[in-house]
């Protein structure tokens, strides 16, 4: 069902178009055998080029008094430390900050690459370059690597004793237990996910109705969502880390 | 595709959304309207009751992202129209 078409913006009739998504359309590639979604990856690549050569520049010339991208990015590694000892507290926290770091990161640097940059000024094949977060491709891969990650806190922390979480508070709750290891991936992917399709198609609606100014609060209101997501990820993720090693 | 599944479908996907964008909108008043009244009562506290409030909007709001999910699957990924 093609809901919304895409239009190109060189077709001078359909200059208002400027925002059209195209949802279940990509542009694949074939890589031995697999297909693989090719704007995803182009953006994934540009946000993980940019984060590196923001650490590069954060790192390289490193000075006791910080300045300029140092300051930056020594402000931007204590946010995302925040974010793991609030969840996990100062004694736990470090073993697991670089993998939430590298999701907030990760999925912030994906949300608004994909608001703020006019991706649809490059034109593909098929499909069109957009937040690599808005393919649930992508955010289920994102969930299931937290899933593995608390997985294997627990192991790590207390070996196979971590399956006497499951029996607790008693083992009458076992299936809601088990049942919960489905529905936290599940969760975390479809509200990434969500959101940011959400986002996309409300702007897409509101810009082919009234094409200049209306749409510009749900643009900045889809910016602060996104930064949020980021944020509500990475701390889920810590919080199933910590629920995982915690003592009882 | 077969009209009728074409008009179950679009029905679907509307009540999907708006019947679970029912739950989620009275709880986040409910939210909402507690925080003013947290930092009416403790102003000092506000930037606390700001970041906890957000982080659970957020949880309120994947609940209606959820319908939304599936209303979006029912418009352009119907597994019933192939």
């Amino acid at each position: 069902m093609d809901f919304i078409q895409s239009t190109s913006l060189n077709d001078p009739s359909s200059f208002i178009l400027l925002s059209g998504v195209e949802v279940g359309k990509h542009f694949y590639w074939e890589f031995q055998g697999t297909t693989l979604h090719g704007q995803v990856f182009i953006v994934s690549w540009f946000v993980i080029a940019l984060i590196i050569l923001f650490s590069v520049l954060g790192t390289s010339n490193a000075k006791r008094i910080p300045e300029s991208w140092q300051n930056f990015m020594e402000s931007v590694v204590e946010f995302t430390q925040e974010i793991a000892v609030n969840q996990l507290g100062e004694s736990e926290y470090r073993p697991w900050l670089p993998f939430i770091g590298t999701l907030f990161l990760f999925i912030f640097g994906c949300n608004w690459a994909g608001a703020l940059i006019p991706w649809k000024l490059i034109e593909l094949p098929s499909g069109e370059l957009s937040a690599p977060t808005n393919d649930i491709n992508t955010t289920v891969a994102l969930a299931l690597l937290t899933s593995v990650t608390y997985f294997f806190a627990g192991f790590k922390k207390k070996g196979l004793g971590y399956f006497k979480r499951y029996l607790q508070p008693t083992p009458v709750l076992l299936p809601i237990n088990i049942l919960e290891d489905f529905t936290k991936p599940l969760s975390l992917s479809f509200r990434l996910f969500g959101n940011i399709l959400a986002d996309e198609l409300t702007v897409t609606v509101l810009t082919m109705l009234v094409p200049l100014i209306i749409p510009l609060p749900i643009m900045v209101l889809g910016v602060f969502a996104s930064s949020i997501q980021a944020l509500i990820f990475s701390t889920l993720a810590a919080a199933y880390i910590a629920e995982a090693v915690e003592g009882h | 595709m077969d009209s009728i599944i074409s008009a179950a479908s679009v029905l679907a996907a509307g009540l999907a959304v708006g019947l679970g964008a029912i739950g989620p909108g009275i709880g986040q008043g409910n939210a909402a309207g507690q925080a003013v009244e947290g930092i009416a009562r403790q102003p000092e506290a506000e930037n606390k009751i700001r970041g906890t409030l957000l982080l659970s909007l957020a949880f309120m709001e994947a609940l209606t992202i959820y319908g939304l999910v599936v209303a979006l699957s029912l418009l352009f990924a119907n597994p019933f129209t192939s």
